[in-house]
């Protein structure tokens, strides 16, 4: 049997991997062997362990030495200091490690402090490409569970009365949806699981594939026996190779041991998964697009009823959940539907996981029992905003989604609360924004994505959403009127009302939540034609303060258009603002502070 | 090819021991100086076995760690013993063999061997 008495577990999750842990692992392999203590510690390469920002991320067993940033040229110093030596790199430890020249365990560090890990479990903590580490940590154990103990009514009673809801968006209560399932007639039943993930800026579900795929592969067979299914498709898009690929393994794995395939633990009941790839539309998120684009067909949606329960993949019931909501499902079977819900709102159980982006200190993957505040969200573990900026708002539920403000910052968050403020859920993406974003800019953002996102088949959504960013594009160029902002709120209304899916309908949030909350920017930009956050380029014009300027003439010299006019040592320097293209080079290099935009 | 739940326990409980190591763990610590003269002085066979009597006994609320230097270089291999309640127990001049002991009478049955601390050395 193998003996190691160390572990070396390295992220190989697409932060990290872009980041260059690929190369780590061959480095450690080589300097092992340089100190031949090749057979005397393990390499691990894991998923995501959440904090991206100090990515490549490298965690050594048994001391759970946490190391952040690390380069190649660091690890012959962790081999032959901590691996052989027993020595810690004390400078190369994630900062927040070090208390009062103490080194805390990872789970005290305020980055996971307040985390709650369900879906993430084992994200960071197995090698998501072995089974059997799967299987130490009691994969399989809930399907055998369910095969041999549970009818599929008890299945179907134990997540109702979880109180889960689905995390795809919607947050739809998943028992409920197992049981339309279940009851819908039909012969032949399938299971599918959305992993398309089209948000800007989440990567929740990526995550959790590439850490821990087995979760869900288990969820959904789980999910099979209960609503009386025996195949099960996972759609993911094919921008994700990573996610694919180790979804590839798992499933070979699966099948191998039996877990997958005919006649599971010998109880009679058969499931195989099988994966579809996705060209990367955001769309196909929605479910009866994907369920369309499955079928090999245009992913396009249509109207519901029926719903998938009912009529879903050709023309069969179809249960449809997302990634994160199946890889709750294992925990609950196991812990109890009360445990689960015990932790959260009223109305929102369990945990949620947020992909944190933007103007924030703690870039990565969180996961958060539901209730707890965006301010403990965004300070505590997010560590705040970066540079001494100050909180402007943060975006929830991407494109279809809206902001939130510093005023409701203490609001829990949880399904009902984030809809009350104008915003959503999501499928999870958290993007924070500061004083230096304009929020007709975000708006215009959102807009542009969607506009090239819809599919075209409704009116509402096809021509609606371009007029309303032509219309933004208005504004932001300076050349709005005070009745454009009348005619985007009409717009986004009629939208809302008349189109076909949910892509359409949710397209005008993010205009109408920064419409709320941010009307003075809009109005700055109509009737002052002045872009409060210096974003919008048209509106900006940059000038040289002569008061400040010590005519050193570096501006002119940096000015990509030659526009900066001046005598070094005897005149202050000048910027033709009708040549100017307001790229900022020459603010950044005034070593005076002398330049600034307005 | 799996066909029983009884066989998916034997291979969690297979598998859990080489994973054992990155738990957190609340009980006994025990810690092998390995600075360079503890590796010269045979460290590491010392390292080794303990985890090896550690993991064959199922001791699954031990852990085994390194350390630097202990400072008493000329009395290495050293090992301390944390255990809960307890004061540190540290063992000189061990080698494999006297690790061996250590385990099977400190750590499983909780009688500290005595010649082999500090105090019976110095
Ligand atoms: C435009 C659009 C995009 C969507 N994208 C996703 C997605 O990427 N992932 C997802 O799980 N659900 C997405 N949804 C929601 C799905 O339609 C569906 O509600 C969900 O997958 C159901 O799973 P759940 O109940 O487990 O949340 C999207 C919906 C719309 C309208």
């Amino acid at each position: 049997m193998e003996l190691y008495r160390a572990h070396v577990l390295i992220c190989g999750g697409t932060g990290c991997t872009s980041s260059g842990s690929q190369t780590l692992i061959h480095t450690f392999e080589k300097e092992l062997k340089k100190q031949g203590i090749e057979n005397e510690v393990k390499l691990v390469k894991t998923g995501c362990f959440g904090l991206c920002e100090a990515g490549p991320i490298v965690i050594v067993y048994p001391e759970g030495t946490f190391y952040s940033h690390i380069k190649v040229e660091d690890i012959s110093r962790i081999t032959e200091e901590h691996l052989l030596k027993g020595i810690i790199v004390k400078d190369l430890l994630y900062k927040d490690v070090i208390h009062e020249d103490q080194i805390l365990p990872i789970d005290e560090i305020d980055f996971y402090k307040k985390q709650k890990r369900i879906a993430l479990k084992n994200c960071g903590a197995i090698n998501p490409e072995n089974i059997e580490e799967y299987i130490a940590y009691d994969g399989y154990k809930a399907l055998g569970k369910v095969l041999t103990e549970m009818t599929p009514e008890d299945v179907i009673n134990t997540i109702k009365k979880s109180g889960l809801r689905g995390r795809g968006g919607g947050g739809f209560p998943s028992g409920i949806k197992w049981e339309f399932t279940y009851k819908a007639e039909g012969d032949i039943k399938y299971v599918a699981c959305n992993a398309d993930e089209g948000d800007p800026g989440a990567f929740m579900d990526r995550s959790v594939l590439e850490g821990d795929p087995h979760t869900v592969l288990e969820a959904m067979a789980i999910a099979g026996y209960a609503v009386g299914s025996n195949q099960g498709y996972i759609y993911i898009r094919a921008e994700y190779p990573i996610a694919v690929h180790r979804l590839e393994i798992a499933i070979k794995q699966a099948r191998e041991y039996g877990l997958l395939g005919k006649n599971i633990f010998g109880t009679g009941f058969s499931f195989d998964v099988e994966i579809r790839l996705g060209a990367g539309a955001f769309v196909c998120g929605e479910e009866t697009a994907l369920l369309n684009s499955i079928e090999g067909k245009r992913g396009m949606p249509r109207p519901r009823p029926p719903f998938p329960a009912i009529k879903g993949l050709w023309g069969k019931p179809t249960l449809l959940n997302n990634v994160e909501t199946y890889a709750n499902i294992t925990q609950i079977i196991l812990n109890g539907p009360e445990w689960f819900a015990s932790m959260g709102t009223e109305k929102s159980k369990g945990t949620k996981v947020f992909a944190l982006g933007g103007k924030i200190n703690n870039t990565g993957l969180v996961e958060i029992p539901m209730g707890t505040t965006l301010r403990e969200v965004i300070y505590e573990i997010g560590g705040g905003i970066p540079n001494g900026k100050k909180f402007k708002a943060v975006q929830t539920g991407g494109p279809s989604g809206g902001c939130i403000t510093a005023e409701y910052l203490d609001t829990p968050i949880d399904y009902d609360n984030l809809i009350e403020l104008g915003s959503m859920m999501g499928s999870g993406g958290m993007i924070i924004m500061d004083e230096d974003n304009c929020m007709v800019d975000i708006a215009r953002f959102f807009l542009d994505f969607t506009v090239d996102e819809s599919c075209g088949k409704c009116p509402p959504c096809r021509i609606g959403t371009k007029r309303m960013l032509e219309i933004l594009e208005k504004i932001t160029s300076g050349k709005g009127e005070l009745e454009d902002i009348d005619k985007l709120e009409r717009l986004a209304d009629s939208i809302k009302v008349s189109s076909l899916c949910g892509l359409g309908q949710t397209a005008p949030n993010p205009v109408l939540s920064t419409l709320r909350y941010f009307r003075h920017e809009y109005e700055a930009h109509v009737k002052e034609k002045r872009c409060p956050a210096g974003v919008c380029k048209d509106l900006l014009s940059y000038n040289v303060d002569s008061d400040l300027c010590k005519k050193c003439g570096i501006c002119a010299k940096k000015c990509p258009e030659g526009c900066i006019d001046g005598i070094k040592g005897k005149e202050v320097y000048k910027i033709d603002t009708k040549k100017c293209i307001k790229c900022g080079a020459c603010m950044d290099a005034c070593p005076f502070k002398a330049i600034s935009k307005k | 090819m799996m066909k029983s739940l009884d066989e998916l326990a034997k291979i969690r409980e297979q598998a859990r021991k080489k994973v054992d190591i990155r738990d957190s763990k609340h009980g006994i610590k025990i810690v092998v100086g390995m600075d360079t003269c503890g590796i010269s002085a045979g460290a590491r066979p010392v390292l080794l076995e303990l985890v090896a009597e550690v993991q064959k006994r199922n001791l699954n609320d031990v852990s085994v760690v390194q350390t630097g230097c202990i400072g008493v270089c000329r009395l290495e291999p050293m090992i301390e013993v944390y255990k809960e309640g307890e004061e540190k127990v540290t063992y000189v001049e061990i080698t494999a063999e006297k690790a061996r002991r250590i385990i099977e009478e400190h750590i499983v049955n909780g009688k500290i061997v005595d010649e082999y601390t500090i105090g019976a050395i110095e």
